[in-house]
């Protein structure tokens, strides 16, 4: 009890003291200018303060988080570009309810704790609603987050079942179990194989989503998986026993539900021993054109479930290419485009709910969570994207083919 | 036909781990000491190859030979700085504790200059794979240089500790520093030239494991590093011979145990090995049973 008193006679003198100073700072302000400078000086600081309370309520501010370095970085880089792309687009064009948009992004090195450092440092700025995370296992951290301050959070490529488990966080791509499913709806409608082996990551949330959903799905397929081996974070440099138990079983395409590094790694170990299947992949292996001082002729005829393809000829995805490669000197990836869509997502609903920038982040979200399944979108990575309550999209699969070094739609 | 091919991969892995556990298995049998950031000087071998090869374009031979020499001074200069001043310090942990900052060091410092993006390391090998029984059973050119740079290194390094001067030197400061000093053996020399003899050999390692694994990030020498030392107490630590016994069983196991067993448990058998050796054979395969004398 006696320290309580101790730390509160602290408080309280500093509170006093605070409060002194205060008094000084509004005396002196209303003090009548002495000479013309000084009246100068204070107008200055009035035009100054009127300036801030402008921009404080006449934006929308939209954070990002991603990683735009590290192992994931091909990822948050595209999408940053891209969502800035989209901003500006908007802004342009008077803005959200004509108010225009700032957007700010924070690297999170593909880190779950990095990713929530993020999120506290946009909301030191400001942020309003969440364009982010861009990895799964980020966004599963940061939507624990985002749900107990209740911020609007649609997520541009975090795909994990749990991204939006909250009903206040939205996805733009497939969920890992929908892309597991569409694999296997895309391979046994095409009929692109018969035998099929896979080698996912264990460790890791989600490549074990899409294999367990793959697996489900492949029941009601007409082919067969004749091999299914896993590797680990810790144990992921050498696939030369996976491959082999897929060359041995037959395997005329290995199903890698993984990233784009690991990807990489057994393109070049297959080719060492002598094995060419078909490899067919989901959204992780985008990227692997990117990877640096890679052969991509190993990477040729690798097929990969994604909603999006530089070259295809709608005019739509044609202006987004065109505007990107001028503004970032590159071809967009999907990871690129769902960020796009996701800013104008953000954009339909908010024209929807009719959102103003003086709301506070709850009855934000309150109205745009309302808003986001009455929306229709028509976008780059699907025409008449709709949403449902749960964050879930609605949208075709579409698969893409690596040929002389780029994607090709099929 | 494939029970064949994976043997050959676990050797190959398996040298590779054995020329890190020698780095590891010297240090201790001269110095008493385990130098954690070994596996780090392999990664820093593996960036000075890719920056002298890939983006300099210069030849691969004179990039082993340059990232021989970095990894030298860089070992030596680790030992001079870190390790030889707490060599008298009261407590051995003091070393060990220094040794884990070193590596932390040298992941984040490479982390600064080269970035956290994977880089594709561009293979130094240029002999193409070998096709045997009808193209049923490949085998890489990495495969084959791996252990043909295992059995080398090995056979060079027990010529060279056992015939030359400064190999006896090695062996005497290893029995009884104090006495090899009495003798006129410069000690903390021997103990320099040990530190060079391993990150050079360190070197050799990040090549052979980036061609074979073609991937590198600061991160690549950390696992490798800690199999390697697995490798060096399986084989009977401060044991030449051991070290290369251990890394090559070690291997093979992790392979088969992959294969056979299951592919995602493959770290856990091989810390299980660990863990069977050490229960049945503290002093590892080929270790000495050394007495405590009062």
């Amino acid at each position: 009890m006696k320290k309580f008193n101790k730390i509160m006679s602290v408080v309280m003198a500093s509170a006093v003291t605070a409060a002194l100073f205060a008094g000084c700072g509004n005396a002196d302000e209303k003090t009548p200018a002495a000479d013309s400078s000084s009246e100068a000086n204070n107008a200055e600081q009035e035009t100054e303060a009127a300036d801030d309370t402008a921009s404080a309520s006449g934006v929308f501010k939209i954070g990002g988080i991603g990683p735009t370095t590290g192992s994931a970085a091909v990822y948050g880089i595209a999408v940053q570009n891209a969502a800035q792309l989209a901003v500006d687009e908007i802004n342009a064009a008077g803005g959200i309810n004509g108010v225009p948009i700032e957007f700010k992004f924070e690297d999170d090195e593909c880190d779950a704790e990095k990713s929530v450092n993020a999120y506290n440092t946009l909301k030191d700025w400001g942020m309003q609603m969440l364009m982010g995370t861009v990895t799964s296992g980020c966004s599963v951290a940061v939507a624990e987050k985002t749900a107990e301050d209740n911020m609007f959070q649609l997520t541009p490529s975090g795909s994990s079942v749990d991204c939006v488990k909250y009903d206040n966080a939205f996805r733009v791509c497939f969920s890992d179990p929908n892309q597991g499913a569409a694999s296997a709806l895309y391979i046994g409608e095409n009929a692109v194989a018969s035998k099929i082996a896979v080698i996912y990551d264990s460790s890791d949330i989600y490549s074990s989503g899409i294999y367990e959903k793959f697996v489900t799905e492949a029941a009601n397929q007409p082919f067969e998986i004749v091999s299914a081996e896993a590797f680990t974070a810790d144990n992921k440099t050498d696939f030369s026993v996976q491959l082999q138990k897929a060359k041995d079983a037959g395997a005329e395409l290995v199903f890698l539900p993984i990233y784009y590094t690991e990807a990489s790694l057994i393109l070049s170990q297959a080719s060492t021993m002598g094995y060419a299947p078909i490899f067919f992949g989901c959204d992780g292996l985008d990227g692997i054109l990117n990877v640096e001082n890679f052969d991509t002729s190993l990477a040729e005829g690798v097929m990969l479930l994604t909603p999006f393809a530089a070259d295809a000829e709608d005019e739509l995805t044609q202006n987004f290419v065109t505007a990107y490669k001028e503004k970032f000197g590159d071809t967009p990836n999907q990871f690129a485009a769902d960020a796009y869509d996701a800013i104008y997502a953000i954009k339909a609903a908010g024209e929807k709910a009719g959102i103003t920038p003086d709301m506070d982040m709850s009855a934000m979200c309150e109205a745009m969570k309302g808003a986001m399944p009455e929306i229709t979108l028509d976008g780059l990575t699907g025409i008449g994207m709709t949403w449902d309550a749960s964050g879930e999209p609605n949208k075709a699969p579409k698969a893409v083919k690596i040929t002389d070094g780029v994607y090709t739609a099929m | 036909m494939s029970f064949i091919s994976y043997l050959i991969n676990g050797v190959s892995l398996g040298s590779v781990y054995a020329i890190i556990a020698l780095g590891y298995t010297m240090v201790y049998g001269i110095a008493k000491m385990l130098n954690f950031a070994h596996g780090d000087v392999i990664m820093v071998g593996g960036f000075a190859v890719f920056t002298i090869v890939s983006t300099l374009g210069l030849p691969p031979i004179l990039g082993i030979l340059i990232a021989v020499v970095i990894c030298t001074a860089l070992g030596m200069a680790i030992e001079r700085v870190a390790y030889k001043p707490l060599r008298n310090a009261s407590s051995p942990l003091a070393v060990l504790i220094t040794a884990i900052g070193v590596s932390y060091l040298l992941q984040n410092v490479a982390l600064l200059i080269f970035g956290a993006n994977t880089k594709s390391f561009t293979s130094v090998v240029a002999i193409s794979p070998l096709k045997l029984a009808d193209g049923q059973l490949i085998i890489s050119g990495e495969t084959i240089v791996t252990i043909i740079a295992g059995i080398i290194v090995m056979i060079c390094l027990t010529l060279f500790v056992n015939k030359s001067k400064a190999g006896q030197a090695m062996l005497a400061v290893s029995e009884d520093k104090g006495a090899a000093q009495l003798m006129g053996i410069n000690v903390n020399g021997t103990i320099a030239l040990t530190f060079a003899i391993g990150s050079a050999l360190a070197a050799v390692a990040g090549v052979l494991l980036c061609s074979a694994y073609p991937s590198l990030t600061p991160y690549t020498g950390a696992m490798p590093g800690i199999k390697a030392f697995v490798a060096a107490v399986f084989g009977g630590i401060g044991s030449i011979p051991g070290a290369m016994i251990g890394g090559i069983l070690l291997g093979i196991i992790e392979i088969l145990g992959k294969a056979y067993i299951s592919s995602q448990m493959a770290d856990a058998i091989v810390f299980a090995v660990l863990i069977i050796v050490l229960l049945v054979k503290p002093t590892g395969i080929l270790g000495k049973n050394i007495q405590e004398k009062v």
